[in-house]
C-alpha cells in the first residue's frame, strides 16, 4: 500500500522523535528516566523471557529492530525463532498471529503503523475479536496488536489517524492507549499476558519522550491492569478525559488554567475499551464539568461515547453545565505543516 | 522498499559467511530457518552472472517474454478409473477391507446427513445449509491420510473431514440446530463447526481468512516440534482472495509444516473456473511460491489419500509446505440460497452425479472385490437413514440454550458493560415474559 510513505516515515523518524522530546514533563532527574519507546522494549523483552510462547512478528522488527527501533535488539537475543521479519501483507501476518494464537502460542503482532492496520482489519475483528465467541469459549486468541497510532508529524492523511474509536466499538477486543513510560510498560505487559486479543495504540511522537519510571515500575513484576483509567491530577472544577499524547496537552492546560484559578482533575483513560465509566463518573460528580480531549475525529469518537455514557449514568444529573469535545479536526490531515499545526 | 529489504537481507546472510566468529554467532539465529540460507547464492563479484539479490540465473542476449502456459496442462493424478479399477497396482494403497467400508460408509452417511439437513432447511426447520455432493472423496480420502493430532483449517465445506475424526452425528444436528447441546451455545450459522477435542478449527465466515491462519498454526506445530501437521482446506474461489496470496507466501517463507488443500469444484457460487483465473488451475501457482504442488483427482479417494499421506510425511519430515488441488465436482448447490440451475445445465450436474462421482466410483472398487453387495448397500441405506433420522428427531426436540450465554466469553472475564447488559435482559424478560418462550431454553 504505502510503501513508499513508509521509507519516508523512517527517514522522518529522527526529527520526528527529536520533535517529540520538547517534552512537557521535564521533572528533575531524580529517579530513573526512560523513553516510552524503551519502556516498550523492555516489556516486550520481560514477556519474551518470562513466556516462551510469547514471540514478535511484523514487518522489518527483527535485523533493523523495528521501523521505529521499539524492537531494538530483541532479534539479537531471542533470534528467528521468536522474532520475525515477515514479507508485506499486513493480512497476512495478521492472520499468521490469529493461527499461532489459535495453536498455543502469544503472539505481539507489530503494525508499522495502525494505519496499515487497515488492510488486516477483519482478521482483527472478524477472527481475533470474534472466535472466542462463536467458539463459544473453546478458541481464546491472545494476541497484542501494537504499533503508533494517532496523528504524527507530517505524513499527511492516509498516515494521520486515531483507530481508538475503530476498534473500541468491537465487542471482543480490548483497546489500550498508554501515554507515559509507566502505562507503556505496565499496560503492554498486561496486553501480552491476556488472554484476549488486545489492540495496543502507541503514539509515535511520544517515543522519545523521556518520562520518571517509579521504582516499583521497574520490577518485572510490574503490571498495569487493563479497564482502569488514572487520575493523573486531581482538580475540583472540571474534569478533563483523555488519551495517549493528549494527556500532555491536558496536563500543561491544566497547569495554565490553575494560575486563573481554575483546578482541572485530568483522567487518563488508558484503556478505551473496555472504559472505566466509573472514574469518569466519580470525577464529574465532583467537579460538574466534563471536557473530552482526543485526537480522533469527532463523530461516533470517544469523546462522543464518553458524553452518551454520562447522560446514561447517575453523573448526568451532577452536570452545571454541557459536556464539550475537543477532537480533530473532521477532514482528513492535510500535509502542509501550518494547516496541520492548526 | 521490497528490493531494499531482500537486499539488507542478502548482504547480511553473505557477509556472514564471511566474517568469521561473530557472523556464526549470528547465524545461530538464522539457524531456525535453514531452507532460506541455503536457497540464498552467496554473492561473488567475480562471476559473469546476474549478482541480484532475489534472483539468481543467467543473462541472455534476445528479448523474450515468458510464455504464461510455461506451466500449463498439470497432470491428474489418479489411482483407480472411472469404473473402480487400480491403473496401476505401485499405487494402490493396499488398504484393509475395514479401512475401505468406513470410508465408504462414511462418504454415504455425510450424504444421508446432508439430504436429510438439506431438507430441514427447506421446510424452513432450520434457516441455512450446506451440502457436500460430490466432493465426499476429497473430504474422506484428506482426513485418512492425516494424523488424528493434525490441525484442521477448514472452509465451510468441508463436513466429511469431522465425520471421518469421529465428531457424532448428535453434534452435527446440534450445531445445525444451535441446540443446548450444540459445542458452539448457538452461536453460529449452521454447518460453522468447531471441535477443539478434534483439532478442528471453527468455521469463521470470511472467506479465505483461515489461509493465512493455517500458516500461523503451521509455525506453532513447527516451534512445538512433535510430529504434526496443519491442513488448510478453500476452493479455487477462495484462492482468489489476497488472503490466499499472504497464506502461500509466508508459509513458504516461514518453512511450515502445512498442506494447502484446493477443492476445485467448477464453481465458486456461480463464478465458473474459466472466470475465476487465467492460468493452469491452482496447482500451477505452487512453483511461483517455491512450493511442492500435485493435482488429482478429487473422486479418486485413493488418488486423494496418497497425495495427501505423502505431503503429509514430507511436510512435517522437512518442514515445508504442500499444495494439493483435488479437481472435482460440487453437485448441490453452493448453499440454500442458491439456485444452481441458474447458470448451469441439469446435464452437466447429471454427469457428474452419475458417472463420475466418488461414492459410486469406490463402490465399484468394492464390488470388483466382493467386499460388498446389493444387500449390504440396501441395509447400510436403511441403517444409515435410521441413525441420522434419529438424531435429527433428538436436535428437534432438545431445548435452546440459556438466554445468559449471549453475554459470555465475549472476554475471558465479564467486563461491568456486559453485566449491566446482562442484568437489563433479565430485567426486560422478566417484565414481559408473556412474549417469551421460557420453557424452550435451559434454564
Amino acid at each position: 500500500m504505502a510503501a513508499s510513505v513508509r521509507c519516508f516515515l523512517r527517514s522522518g523518524k529522527n526529527a520526528v522523535s527529536a520533535l517529540g522530546q520538547r517534552g512537557f514533563h521535564k521533572s528533575a532527574p531524580v529517579a530513573v528516566q526512560m523513553m516510552v519507546r524503551d519502556a516498550l522494549n523492555q516489556a516486550m523483552d520481560e514477556e519474551l523471557e518470562r513466556d516462551e510462547r510469547v514471540f514478535l512478528l511484523g514487518e522489518e522488527v527483527a535485523q533493523y529492530d523495528g521501523a521505529y527501533k521499539v524492537s531494538r535488539g530483541l532479534w539479537k537475543k531471542y533470534g528467528d525463532k521468536r522474532i520475525i521479519d515477515t514479507p508485506i501483507t499486513e493480512m497476512g501476518f495478521a492472520g499468521i498471529a490469529v493461527g499461532a494464537a489459535f495453536a498455543g502460542l502469544r503472539p505481539i503482532c507489530e503494525f508499522m503503523t495502525f494505519n496499515f492496520s487497515m488492510q488486516a482489519i477483519d482478521q482483527v475483528i472478524n477472527s481475533a475479536a470474534k472466535t472466542y465467541y462463536m467458539s463459544a469459549g473453546q478458541q481464546s486468541v491472545p494476541i497484542v496488536f501494537r504499533g503508533p497510532n494517532g496523528a504524527s508529524a507530517g505524513v499527511a492523511a492516509q498516515h494521520s489517524q486515531c483507530f481508538a474509536a475503530w476498534y473500541a466499538h468491537c465487542p471482543g477486543l480490548k483497546v489500550v492507549s498508554p501515554w507515559s513510560a509507566e502505562d507503556a510498560k505496565g499496560l503492554l505487559k498486561s496486553a501480552i499476558r491476556d488472554d484476549n486479543p488486545v489492540v495496543f495504540l502507541e503514539n509515535e511522537l511520544m517515543y522519545g519522550v523521556p518520562f520518571e519510571m517509579s521504582e516499583e515500575s521497574q520490577s518485572k513484576d510490574f503490571t498495569i491492569p487493563i479497564g482502569k483509567a488514572k487520575v493523573e491530577r486531581q482538580g475540583t472544577h472540571v474534569t478533563l478525559v483523555t488519551h495517549s499524547r493528549y494527556v500532555s496537552y491536558c496536563l500543561d492546560a491544566a497547569v495554565v488554567l490553575a494560575k486563573e484559578g481554575i483546578e482541572c482533575e485530568v483522567i487518563n483513560l488508558r484503556t478505551i475499551r473496555p472504559m472505566d465509566v466509573e472514574s469518569i463518573e466519580t470525577s464529574v460528580m465532583k467537579t460538574n464539568h466534563l471536557v473530552t480531549v482526543e485526537g480522533g475525529w469527532p463523530q461516533f469518537g470517544v469523546g462522543a461515547e464518553i458524553c452518551a455514557r454520562i447522560m446514561e449514568g447517575p453523573a448526568f444529573n451532577y452536570l452545571d453545565s454541557p459536556a464539550t469535545r475537543v477532537t480533530g479536526v473532521d477532514i482528513p490531515m492535510p500535509y502542509a505543516k501550518l494547516l496541520e499545526d492548526n | 522498499m521490497a528490493a531494499v529489504r531482500s537486499m539488507n537481507k542478502m548482504y547480511g546472510v553473505c557477509f556472514r559467511r564471511m566474517a568469521g566468529l561473530k557472523a556464526s554467532r549470528l547465524l545461530q539465529h538464522r539457524a531456525f530457518r535453514v531452507g532460506a540460507v541455503h536457497r540464498q547464492e552467496p554473492f561473488d563479484s567475480t562471476l559473469e552472472k546476474p549478482q541480484f539479490p532475489g534472483a539468481s540465473a543467467e543473462f541472455v542476449d534476445h528479448l523474450e517474454f515468458i510464455q504464461p502456459n510455461v506451466i500449463s496442462g498439470i497432470p491428474v493424478y489418479r489411482v483407480m478409473d472411472r469404473q473402480g479399477n487400480i491403473i496401476n497396482p505401485s499405487q494402490d494403497p493396499q488398504l484393509s477391507k475395514e479401512q475401505v467400508l468406513n470410508f465408504y460408509q462414511k462418504m454415504t452417511l455425510l450424504n444421508t446427513m446432508d439430504r436429510i439437513l438439506y431438507e430441514s432447511q427447506r421446510q424452513g426447520r432450520i434457516s441455512f445449509y450446506m451440502t457436500n455432493y460430490g466432493e465426499e472423496g476429497t473430504h474422506i480420502g484428506s482426513a485418512a491420510a492425516l494424523d488424528p493430532s493434525d490441525i484442521v483449517f477448514g472452509q465451510y465445506r468441508e463436513a466429511g473431514v469431522l465425520m471421518y475424526r469421529g465428531f457424532p452425528l448428535d453434534m452435527f444436528m446440534a450445531q445445525c440446530y444451535a441446540n443446548a447441546d450444540d459445542l458452539g451455545k448457538g452461536r453460529q450459522m449452521p454447518v460453522h463447526y468447531g471441535s477443539k477435542d478434534l483439532n478442528f478449527v471453527t468455521i469463521s465466515s470470511p472467506l479465505a481468512t483461515q489461509i493465512p491462519q493455517a500458516a500461523g498454526a503451521a509455525y506453532a506445530v513447527k516451534r512445538e516440534n512433535m510430529n504434526r501437521a496443519v491442513i488448510c482446506y478453500f476452493g479455487e474461489g477462495a484462492a482468489s482472495e489476497g488472503d490466499a496470496h499472504a497464506g502461500f507466501n509466508f508459509s513458504a517463507t516461514l518453512e511450515c509444516p502445512l498442506i494447502f488443500f484446493c477443492r476445485n469444484n467448477g464453481y465458486a457460487i456461480s463464478t465458473p473456473t474459466n472466470e475465476q483465473y487465467r492460468g493452469d488451475g491452482i496447482a500451477a501457482r505452487g512453483p511461483g511460491y517455491g512450493m511442492l504442488s500435485i493435482r488429482v483427482d478429487g473422486n479418486d479417494v485413493f488418488a486423494v489419500y496418497n497425495a495427501t499421506k505423502e505431503a503429509r510425511r514430507r511436510a512435517v519430515a522437512e518442514n515445508q509446505p504442500f499444495l494439493i488441488e483435488a479437481m472435482t465436482y460440487r453437485i448441490g448447490h453452493h448453499s440454500t440460497s442458491d439456485d444452481s440451475s441458474a447458470y448451469r445445465s441439469v446435464d452437466e450436474v447429471n454427469y457428474w452425479d452419475k458417472q463420475d462421482h466418488p461414492i459410486s466410483r469406490l463402490r465399484h472398487y468394492m464390488t470388483a472385490r466382493n467386499w460388498w453387495s446389493e444387500d449390504d448397500e440396501r441395509s447400510w441405506r436403511k441403517q444409515s437413514r435410521k441413525t441420522v433420522m434419529e438424531a435429527f428427531e433428538r436436535a428437534e426436540k432438545r431445548l435452546k440454550p440459556n438466554p445468559e450465554l449471549m453475554f459470555t466469553d465475549v472476554y475471558q472475564e465479564m467486563t461491568p458493560n456486559l453485566n449491566k447488559q446482562r442484568e437489563s435482559m433479565w430485567r426486560h424478560m422478566k417484565q414481559y415474559k408473556e412474549h417469551y418462550p421460557f420453557d424452550q431454553y435451559v434454564k
